[in-house]
Parts: structure tokens; C-alpha cells; sequence
């Protein structure tokens, strides 16, 4: 019996955490808009726009940890930067959102946005052409992250920089970026960013029902990442992918250009963090310089550690419970929830290595055929004399 | 795959770390089928000599050529790898987390660019492959086990069994034996016997005994360069030999 091959076709027996997965967000489809637009809005269980975009965030927050544990989980390269993809997808995003308010801005100038016309700006920066067409600020919510990675992935991977210090360098690219996106004359808003936005393609981003249709939309792209990431990690490529995680030298010696694999996961991963941030900025309203904040990008990693690596259903769960968590908690008891985060990542990395998803794994399978998945940093070297 | 018929060139290779000679001039040559020992004492620059060879250590000075053209210097591993070129490390190498079934899978010859391997299907032919090898290396029974879970003779015949998928024309092999039982160490050695004369074998190994039961030719190392070469009874009479491993 030769193992299976890559497939799209979702087993239920063979692969129930797929079924899991994708029958939840397909009841969340149908779900929220019945809570939404069917139940009155004065029972509890009726879902408001607030409720809306918090869900919203939810499912962007998911795409994001489906990036990541596609990079961590399956290539071993722990990327301390994601958050830098999903912020440069939504200032694309944003900056289409920009252009679409036109004159009916605070200073009702009819092409630049009010922060310019506030620090003076005679014209429209040149970066800022063709954000005014939606269809090329999604081709740019792709291209942006996708050459960053293009380009920082061919200098890191083809230089061997991989581990810890990979890690340290992915921590130094979001920060740089945010040290630039918080300057006044880089036209990106400074430290405010974008806000105010009134309309995507026409619509009224305050109509619920708009919300609604962008929520469904994210559950989608969701969904879709996920079949096209697992279509790659059950082909040979992916296994490649995991046999470089393992043992990169011996993937090296078989013939595998490991910078090249590297480089296409990286970028892809990328990218999907980019469409993430750009689904993430018209739910929420506001994308500002602090997304690129360092700690964002090492939260998704504690989303994945959490939900259970090298799954990438238990990234996206991960990712759904400890926002869930932490908006309960920041708003429940909120001088505690940055110590909870950390007792939480110490917890699951000591006791439940892989995560939440290993635990409810662990209970179907015969004792003793768990895997255990230490945290890793890089792929290890075999030691030579 | 092209006529088996290339020689390994080595010509006065130099590597220094940190001014330690770990090859110091250097000069082999592997003539096509041929079985070769390289035996020498700890630090003689055994593993460093692969390391140049297959593209990991990149020599001060001297020339490395496969065949007439092949200027192995200027090619990087995976170049090497394709080329015809591979290795088997010290330590067992192999892939952790992945079945055995899938290790020889990706070590199967072929194209392995990345778009390739995404769209790959596994054709009949390599399965039958993957089967042969399979039962040479006698892990038939444990195909769809991880390979973590292997012992460690296995998991040293496993990465055999993943340059023989390689199908290279010269393989390096860093001792094979190293952990295994008398009864691995026999079928390791005739393995090793039946593969000369199709490919080009390189052994490297500590175990005397293991190297007399297999050996032709053996090639003594010492600090970085050949001091004895000949059949297993010249090299042992040799007095220089001697002095070196009775001096250790």
C-alpha cells in the first residue's frame, strides 16, 4: 500500500480535522448572517456589527496564523516578522480605502486625503497613484509583501542564515518598518495611519450588511488558503519542505536547492499574511504604524504554538481561541491578560508541545503513538566530527 | 543517467581552519567502479575530504574534478548531488519526521525544482523502485513507520537505501558500520561489495575488521594527506602506517 498523495478531496475519516475545519467555518457562514439580520436585535444571541467585525477579525487573525504555520510549522524557519506581511497588505488596502473617500474628507480636497492636505502636501505622492482602482491595490496587496519576502528571503536564505538569528532579523524587519511608517514624510499618515474610511467599491462600510458580506468573504479566503496550503504540504514539495525542517544538509545532498523551497514558502506565506491584512483593514476601520509592532508578530506565534504547529487547522484554531481570550480578558480583567498570554505560551510549550489540537489528537490515538514536536527554531544540523 | 565512466579527481587540496591543515595537498583519484577504504586516524581529514567533495567546504587551494569536465569547486551541493555525487554522513541522517516510504521517495532521482515536486505524481515505475530498494535494505515491514522510531542500524541502512534511490555513479560513505550488530556489519559489507563495479564506492570507517572483509584498496589519511595506498597487507607492513597508529 503506497501512502496517499496529495489530494483536495477531504476525507472525513482520514483527515478530521479538515472535516472539523471546514464544516466550522462553514456553519459560521451560515450561522452569523441568520444571528445577524434574522434574530431581533433584542435577544441575546443576536449578533451586532460590533459582534460582526469581531469575528471578522477572528478569521483575518486565522489567515495569519495559517501563514505562519505554514513557514514554522512545516519548514521550520520561525518567522518573528509576519505581522510586517499582514500590516504592508493592509496599508494596500487602506490606501485604496483613502483614495475611494475623495472629497468627502474632513478638508474636502478632492484627491489628496486629509492627512496630507493637514501636512501640506501639494500632490498626491507618486506611490500613490493607481490606489484609486480596486484592482490594483488587491494586485499590490499581493505584489508588496510578496517582493519584501521576495527580496529579504533571497539575501537570508542565500547567505544560510536560519534559527535563532533568522528569527532576530524577521524581529528587525517589522521594527525598521515601523520606525518608517510612523514617520510624518514617509506619506503614509504617520502614527495615525488611515482611518475614516467610507465606502469599498461603493458600499457603505458602516452597513451591517456590508460587514457581513466582507465576513463572508474572509471565511472564504480563509477556507480557500486553507485547501491550496494543504494541497501544498501533502505534495512531494511538501514533503520536501518537512525533510528540510529536519535535516537541511541531507536534503542539500540529495539535490534539493533548499534556498529555492525556502524562498517559494516564504513568499507565499507572505502573501497570505499580506490578503490577511488587507480583509482585516476594512472590517476594523483603522490600520496604523502599530501593526508592525514587534510583539504582534511573536503573538501569532503564540497563536500557532497554542492551537498546535505543523496542523495547520490547530493554527487557525489557535488563533480563533486565544483572540477570543484575549478579548475577554482585556476587557474583563485587563492589567492581567499580558501575563496570561505568557503563562499561556510557558504552559503549552512545557506541557502540550503540540498544542491544544495534540491534546484532542492525543486522546483519539493509542497512547505512545503521539508525536512530540519540541519548539524549534531551525532545522538541525547534523553534527560532524 | 550518462556512461559510468567518470574519475574522481582530487589534486593537492589544501583546507586550513583557523591555521589547522585539515587537508594539506591532498591527492586521490577514484578510478570508475572501484571500491576504496580511506582509513586513517582521528583528524586525518576524512570527513573534510567529503566535505570538498560534495560541495560543503570549499578548499584553499587544488582542484577537485568528476570526469574530465566537472570542476567539482565551482558546483554547489545540490549541483554535486546531481551531478552523481552522494553521501552518506557519520551520524545517520535521515528525515525524522517523515515514513520511510516517503525518505526514499525524495531521494528518488529526478528533477527537484520546486514546481516540479508540488505537481509531481509518483509513476509505477518509481514505486516499483522505491519496493526494490525497500527489500535490499530490508525495512519492508517498516515502510510506513516514521523514521524516528527506526534503530539506529536501520536508520544508517535507511540513508543506504537513499543513495541507492539517488542511483549516483560515486558514492561517499562515512562509516556505515559505526553501532551496528556483527550480523548488520556482514550484510552492510556485502551491500557495499555488490554495489562496486555499477557505481564508484568511497568508504570511510574506523572498524579494521569490517574494512579487511571489503577493501581492495585502502588509502591511509594522516594530517591532511596520503601517506600509504595499496591492498589491505602493503598498507598494514607499511612502517609509516605503523608509526602513526601505534603513535596514537
Amino acid at each position: 500500500m503506497p501512502p496517499r498523495q496529495y489530494t483536495l478531496w477531504i476525507s472525513a475519516r482520514k483527515d478530521s480535522g479538515s472535516a472539523w475545519f471546514l464544516g466550522g467555518l462553514a456553519l459560521i457562514v451560515i450561522v452569523v448572517p441568520i444571528l445577524n439580520l434574522v434574530v431581533p436585535a433584542s435577544s441575546a444571541f443576536h449578533i451586532s456589527p460590533y459582534g460582526l467585525a469581531l469575528i471578522g477579525k477572528y478569521l483575518c487573525y486565522a489567515l495569519l496564523a495559517l501563514a505562519v504555520d505554514l513557514i514554522w510549522g512545516y519548514c521550520g524557519i520561525l518567522s518573528l516578522g509576519h505581522a510586517a506581511f499582514f500590516a504592508l497588505g493592509g496599508y494596500a488596502m487602506g490606501m485604496y480605502l483613502m483614495r475611494e473617500i475623495g472629497p468627502r474628507g474632513v478638508y474636502g480636497d478632492p484627491v489628496l486625503p486629509d492627512f496630507m492636505v493637514f501636512l501640506n502636501y501639494k500632490s498626491l505622492p507618486w506611490f500613490w497613484h493607481g490606489f484609486n482602482h480596486f484592482g490594483f491595490a488587491l494586485l499590490m496587496v499581493v505584489l508588496v509583501p510578496g517582493l519584501l519576502a521576495l527580496a529579504f528571503g533571497w539575501f537570508a536564505f542565500r547567505s544560510r542564515v536560519t534559527g535563532v538569528y533568522l528569527s532576530i532579523i524577521t524581529q528587525a524587519l517589522t521594527y525598521a518598518l515601523m520606525l518608517a511608517f510612523f514617520r510624518n514624510d514617509m506619506g503614509f499618515g504617520g502614527n495615525n495611519g488611515f482611518t475614516d474610511f467610507k465606502d469599498i467599491l461603493g458600499f457603505d462600510l458602516d452597513s451591517g450588511r456590508v460587514r457581513l458580506v466582507l465576513l463572508v468573504i474572509t471565511a472564504f479566503m480563509l477556507a480557500a488558503s486553507y485547501l491550496i496550503c494543504r494541497m501544498i504540504v501533502s505534495s512531494r514539495a511538501g514533503r520536501v519542505i518537512r525533510a528540510i525542517r529536519d535535516a537541511e544538509s541531507r536534503a542539500r545532498f540529495l539535490g534539493y536547492r533548499v534556498e529555492s523551497f525556502k524562498l517559494w514558502i516564504f513568499v507565499f506565506s507572505a502573501v497570505l499574511a499580506g490578503i490577511a491584512g488587507a480583509l482585516y483593514v476594512p472590517q476594523i476601520g483603522i490600520i496604523n504604524p502599530s501593526e508592525f509592532a514587534p510583539i504582534n508578530s511573536i503573538e501569532v506565534v503564540i497563536w500557532v504554538a497554542v492551537g498546535g504547529r505543523g496542523t495547520l487547522y490547530g493554527a487557525a484554531a489557535g488563533a480563533l481561541l486565544v483572540n477570543y481570550a484575549k478579548t475577554y480578558f482585556t476587557s474583563a480583567l485587563p492589567e492581567i491578560w499580558n501575563y496570561a498570554l505568557g503563562a499561556l505560551f510557558v504552559l503549552v510549550t512545557l506541557f502540550l508541545p503540540r498544542g491544544i489540537i495534540g491534546l484532542v489528537q492525543g486522546r483519539e490515538k493509542k497512547p505512545g503513538k503521539t508525536q512530540r514536536l519540541p519548539i524549534q527554531t531551525g532545522s538541525p544540523e547534523p553534527s560532524e566530527e | 543517467m550518462s556512461a559510468r565512466d567518470k574519475t574522481l579527481y582530487l589534486d593537492k587540496l589544501t583546507v586550513s581552519f583557523d591555521g589547522f591543515k585539515a587537508l594539506n595537498g591532498l591527492t586521490l583519484q577514484i578510478e570508475p567502479g572501484e571500491l576504496r577504504c580511506i582509513i586513517g586516524p582521528n583528524g586525518a581529514g576524512k570527513t573534510t575530504m567529503m566535505d570538498v567533495i560534495t560541495g560543503k567546504t570549499r578548499p584553499d587551494s587544488g582542484t577537485a574534478r568528476f570526469g574530465p569536465k566537472l570542476n567539482l569547486l565551482s558546483l554547489s551541493e545540490p549541483e554535486i548531488a546531481q551531478a552523481g555525487i552522494g553521501r552518506k554522513f557519520q551520524k545517520p541522517t535521515v528525515f525524522e519526521q517523515l515514513t520511510v516510504y516517503e525518505n526514499l521517495e525524495l531521494a528518488l532521482a529526478g528533477d527537484k525544482s520546486f514546481l516540479k515536486t508540488l505537481f509531481a505524481r509518483r509513476t509505477a515505475a518509481q514505486h516499483k523502485r522505491i519496493n526494490e530498494v525497500l527489500e535490499i535494505i530490508d525495512l519492508g515491514n517498516q515502510q510506513m513507520m516514521q523514521a524516528r522510531i527506526l534503530s539506529h542500524g536501520q536508520k544508517q541502512w535507511l540513508e543506504i537505501g537513499m543513495l541507492l534511490m539517488q542511483n549516483p555513479e560515486l558514492l561517499l560513505v562515512d562509516e556505515p558500520v559505526a553501532g551496528m550488530t556483527p550480523q548488520e556489519i556482514e550484510r552492510t559489507a556485502a551491500l557495499l561489495l555488490s554495489l562496486k563495479g555499477e557505481h564508484s564506492v568511497v568508504v570511510v570507517e574506523h572498524d579494521m575488521d569490517f574494512v579487511r572483509s571489503i577493501a581492495q584498496r585502502v588509502t591511509v589519511l594522516h594530517e591532511g594527506r596520503v601517506i600509504a595506498e595499496g591492498d589491505m597487507n602493503q598498507v598494514q607492513n607499511d612502517p609509516r602506517v605503523i608509526e602513526v597508529y601505534l603513535g596514537e
